[in-house]
């Protein structure tokens, strides 16, 4: 039996705002408890939210960049439920009218090619507070630091067929709001969560099958993880004749599991209804231009432009857009690299990504800094040194041994390019494998890689390989 | 001293014939000799009221007085004043001490007037009779027997009373109309959004508005100057400049046009108010004034709207009274769930309970369409009357209540009846028009309100005509006996 799966998801994006939602207070990250919470925040009798007019150029910013309608008029909604980390009793959200609706991002799969992923809204929120379990002796402590922090909801179609999908509409949309700045992307700290709908049905069954809702998964690996266990379990489920509950379920890293957290049954009746304290959002077409000219680059122009501009395929452009700093470091390698964007993509794809990631480190953390990657390559491209001695260079440079030119220059690294020299070298190799040469002559082209090797060896890899396969073959063809 | 009116006051402060200290002390020991029988104040703020007149006497010594300065006033409990405690009517609040000042009570302060005390209100302003308090009910000056009406009774019991010159009403569905009209003082409900809501503990947002309550329209305009105006702390206050009340408050109204709507006329009105709205009228024939029977054909629906779309809005605003981070909290919780429903058990009162019961149920998944949706179309149909009414008239004129004070108990186990009593004054929030309730004549020793109501934002003209009014009438000016 072919399954298939089916996943929307869910992603809270935390905007970068110094204030709040609907007060002045502010948004920083890791201030004592409860004392970044105004009397608004708080839910005290009496207090108004107003809005904050950033969050709105930031909405629309998002808007921009998933080529979504941005509706001139939206309403703010109240989600009626108790819980103490909740202080009105109720959330102010966006219900019937969202802020932005019918957006899309195209994300590129593995095998190179791109699928489109709808989007179908994207709406304001406030974040609740947190409850803190730990340490009060059976009673439950309160943290409303957090409350009324602005969130974008924003919530995409059920177009994602796996795991790997989910993951890269994640990515893409990750990138995506770090660029805009309207997000910094962090997920320890909860500024980019998610939920996963996930369902599964037989392959060609046109009907989605019944859903679970995944919730607040912190990590890519977590959330490619939650939603392959989930699917597995739906699976089996069916399989033995057994019918998935629409619940919404909780993924547990550290078993590697998701458990039931509520069923539909469970659910709460919101109660949602228009927000009588604030006035419809309205947003007019000349607010919108005026953050248009405010838009950076994004990724999907940029990875065009990579490819247009430096020829790269799609699948490297891709890569190298992923972060702005990455494709920002990357322009600058070809920059100093007197243009030679492909070889200077393979080797920031390449050697330096190989080298940051086995150091667990950020591009914006590289030891080896563009100018001097640049320059690398260029002197890879003006034959001074052959690719096989740019790797020795390159740890070089990753351990701040000085400067490209003054590495080669130290170590004697230059390229032999003198072709007397090579020839003399080849003559001296010929003669001393006799038998080879003549193995070779009578039909063993293999053979020939043996005197490149050989050739290599003599000169410590410093010969220029295409002159020496041209004299190795005319010397060896006698 | 005699019974001056808030504007006269202001002028004897000014040419200092009294100091604020003598003002205050007067108003102080007339709050401690007749507010037993009355029941008017939650809190006096008596040492507090003292340094702040004093501060007032000497900012007139320096030459910096404005008309309020020095004035005594007092605030509704609704309002929230900071280091003071704002109670809301609710055994909820009863603990609970704002960090912070309404704007309203802020601009009150800043004009120098100087703060009496709180006054007794029915429980988060639910209610006409002001029977509904924490704080027991509040008694009619004209009649110690009947209630003074609500939700703003204390404020319009004082007034009446003369423990203050001037007071801070609120107004969802006739708060400040109607007990004005009660106790035979006036009030004045401004166009929602005129005077800022913030500070002022919600009951139903899209219908709360704040106005002031004293003995003449001349004193409403003193005040109202004072508390209308944008304010960006609330979204819904609107920023439109405030007129110069007290400028046009002595022009003729010659010619003015005033529509009297059938609807409010019909059975269900005490025939002695339906003559004395009609002689008032007469006086305003005699100033000049036409006068012609329009209709308001959805009025019959105002109530069950209303009493649709206040509930609502009222179960989702006091889910913050929650026993979590204020007010009251019930003993020994076993769980956050006993939490929630012993605190708010214990902490609300019947008629409040009733409402969120109502509201919840109304805003409820499956029903939110046939109630909420419903009556907020029946309110756009309201509304629609009163424009429609407003192309032939200038100001609509009729009864504020349908019956002269009632007696203590008499409605309190018959929700509706006491509902039918802002039958007048609902649709006026639900269309957000400002309307006032003057004194227009007595009906067996007790008052009457005559109920003004105009166009949006046209306060300046209900100030005038309710002028013109009293300039040649004397019923603002009769104090009760034993007072």
């Amino acid at each position: 039996m072919e399954w298939e799966t089916v996943i929307g998801l869910e992603v809270h994006t935390q905007l970068l705002t110094k204030s709040k939602l609907f007060s002045g207070a502010s948004t920083a990250f890791g201030a004592d408890p409860n004392t970044q919470a105004c009397a608004i925040d708080l839910g005290f009798p009496g207090v108004l939210p107003v809005l904050n007019g950033e969050v709105v150029r930031m909405a629309i910013k998002l808007g921009l960049g998933i080529n979504a309608q941005i509706e001139a008029r939206s309403i703010f909604a109240r989600k009626n439920y108790f819980y103490p980390d909740l202080p009105k009793g109720y959330q102010i959200s966006q219900y019937e009218l969202p802020v932005v609706s019918r957006g899309f991002l195209d994300i590129l799969l593995e095998d190179g090619t791109s699928k489109r992923i709808n989007i179908t809204r994207a709406h304001l929120e406030e974040d609740a507070g947190k409850s803190l379990h730990e340490d009060f002796q059976d009673q439950s402590g309160i943290d409303l630091n957090r409350a009324g922090t602005p969130l974008l909801e924003i919530v995409s179609e059920p177009d994602m067929r796996s795991a790997k999908e989910a993951i890269a509409y994640l990515k893409t949309l990750h990138s995506l709001v770090v660029y805009l700045g309207i997000c910094d992307g962090n997920m320890q700290e909860g500024s980019f969560r998610c939920d996963a709908n996930v369902s599964v049905r037989r392959r060609g069954e046109t009907k989605f099958g019944t859903r679970t809702e995944l919730k607040n998964i912190n990590s890519f690996r977590f959330i490619e993880r939650a939603i392959n266990y989930e699917v597995e379990r739906q699976i089996a489920l069916i399989e033995n004749g057994e019918k998935v509950l629409q619940e919404t379920r909780l993924y547990d890293p550290n078993k590697n599991e998701t458990r039931s957290m509520r069923s539909k049954e469970e659910a709460n009746d919101y109660r949602y209804f228009p927000d009588p304290d604030l006035l419809p959002l309205v947003i007019s077409q000349d607010l919108i231009e005026s953050v248009r000219h405010e838009l950076p680059e994004l990724p999907q122009q940029k990875r065009q432009r990579f490819m247009d501009q430096y020829g790269l395929s799609a699948y490297d452009a891709g890569v190298l857009v992923a972060s702005r700093e990455l494709a920002n470091f990357f322009e600058t390698t070809v920059k100093a690299s007197g243009n030679q964007p492909k070889l200077a993509a393979n080797w920031v794809m390449g050697e330096l990504s190989a080298a940051l990631n086995k150091s667990n480190l950020e591009i914006t953390d590289s030891p080896v800094n563009a100018e001097q990657l640049g320059k690398l390559v260029l002197r890879i491209h003006d034959n001074t040194i052959s690719g096989k001695i740019a790797k020795t260079i390159f740890e070089a440079l990753w351990n701040k041994e000085g400067d490209v030119d003054d590495i080669i220059e130290k170590r004697g690294l230059k390229q032999v390019t003198d072709t007397s020299a090579i020839e003399v070298l080849i003559d001296k190799i010929i003669a001393a494998n006799p038998q080879q040469v003549a193995d070779y002559r009578s039909g063993k082209d293999k053979l020939f890689g043996f005197f490149v090797g050989q050739a290599m060896k003599e000169s410590g890899g410093k010969m220029n390989p295409q002159q020496l396969n041209d004299i190795l073959k005319k010397k060896l063809s006698g | 001293m005699e019974y001056k009116t808030l504007t006269e006051l202001s002028k004897e402060l000014t040419t200092k014939k009294i100091s604020s200290v003598e003002l205050t002390q007067f108003f102080l020991e007339r709050i401690k000799s007749f507010d037993k029988k009355l029941n008017s104040f939650i809190t006096v703020t008596e040492d507090h009221a003292l340094q702040m007149a004093k501060q007032a006497d000497e900012q007139r010594a320096k030459g910096e007085a404005g008309r309020l300065t020095g004035i005594p006033f007092a605030q509704k409990d609704i309002f929230c004043t900071r280091g003071i405690k704002t109670t809301c009517g609710s055994k909820i609040l009863d603990n609970f001490i704002s960090p912070y000042d309404a704007t309203v009570v802020k601009r009150f302060n800043d004009a120098g007037a100087v703060l009496l005390g709180k006054t007794n209100m029915d429980e988060f302003a639910m209610g006409s009779s002001n029977e509904n308090s924490y704080y027991g009910p509040v008694k009619n000056p004209w009649d110690l027997e009947r209630v003074p009406g609500g939700s703003s009774g204390g404020s319009a019991a004082a007034v009446a009373a003369y423990l203050t010159p001037g007071a801070t009403g609120t107004d969802t569905g006739g708060s400040i109309r109607q007990p004005a009209a009660l106790c035979g003082i006036s009030g004045i409900k401004p166009t929602y959004g005129r005077v800022s809501r913030y500070g002022m503990i919600a009951f139903a947002s899209s219908l709360d508005q704040g106005g002031p309550m004293a003995r003449t329209a001349e004193d409403l305009a003193l005040l109202l100057q004072t508390m209308s105006g944008f304010d960006e702390h609330d979204s819904t206050s609107v920023d439109k400049p405030v007129p110069d009340y007290l400028k046009t408050l002595n022009d003729p109204i010659k010619g003015l046009r005033i529509g009297l709507p059938k609807e409010f006329f019909n059975q269900g009105l005490d025939s002695e108010i339906s003559k004395i709205i009609h002689d008032a009228v007469r006086e305003y024939e005699k100033l000049g004034a036409t006068v012609k029977e329009i209709s308001l054909p959805n009025t019959e629906l105002s109530i069950p709207a209303y009493y649709v779309i206040a509930p609502a809005e009222c179960s989702s605003n006091l889910a913050r009274f929650d026993g979590v981070r204020y007010g009251y909290r019930c003993d020994n919780p076993k769980d956050l769930e006993d939490l929630y429903k012993r605190s708010r058990s214990e902490g609300f009162g019947n008629e409040v309970k009733r409402r969120i019961m109502i509201g919840t149920y109304a805003l409820s998944a499956g029903y939110y369409d046939a109630y909420y949706l419903k009556a907020q179309k029946i309110r756009g149909l309201i509304r629609d009357d009163f424009m429609k009414a407003f192309n032939e008239v200038d100001v609509i004129l009729g009864p504020t209540s349908p019956t002269p004070a009632f007696k203590l108990g008499e409605k309190m186990n018959d929700p509706v009846s006491m509902y039918l009593s802002d039958i007048y004054t609902i649709a006026v929030n639900l269309a957000g028009l400002p309307a006032m309730s003057i004194p227009a004549g007595f009906t067996k020793g007790l008052p009457i309100g005559m109920h003004l109501i105009g166009n949006l934002f046209d306060e300046e003209r209900l100030l005038k005509v309710a002028h013109n009014y009293q300039k040649v009438t004397d019923w603002h000016t009769k104090i009760p006996e034993g007072f």
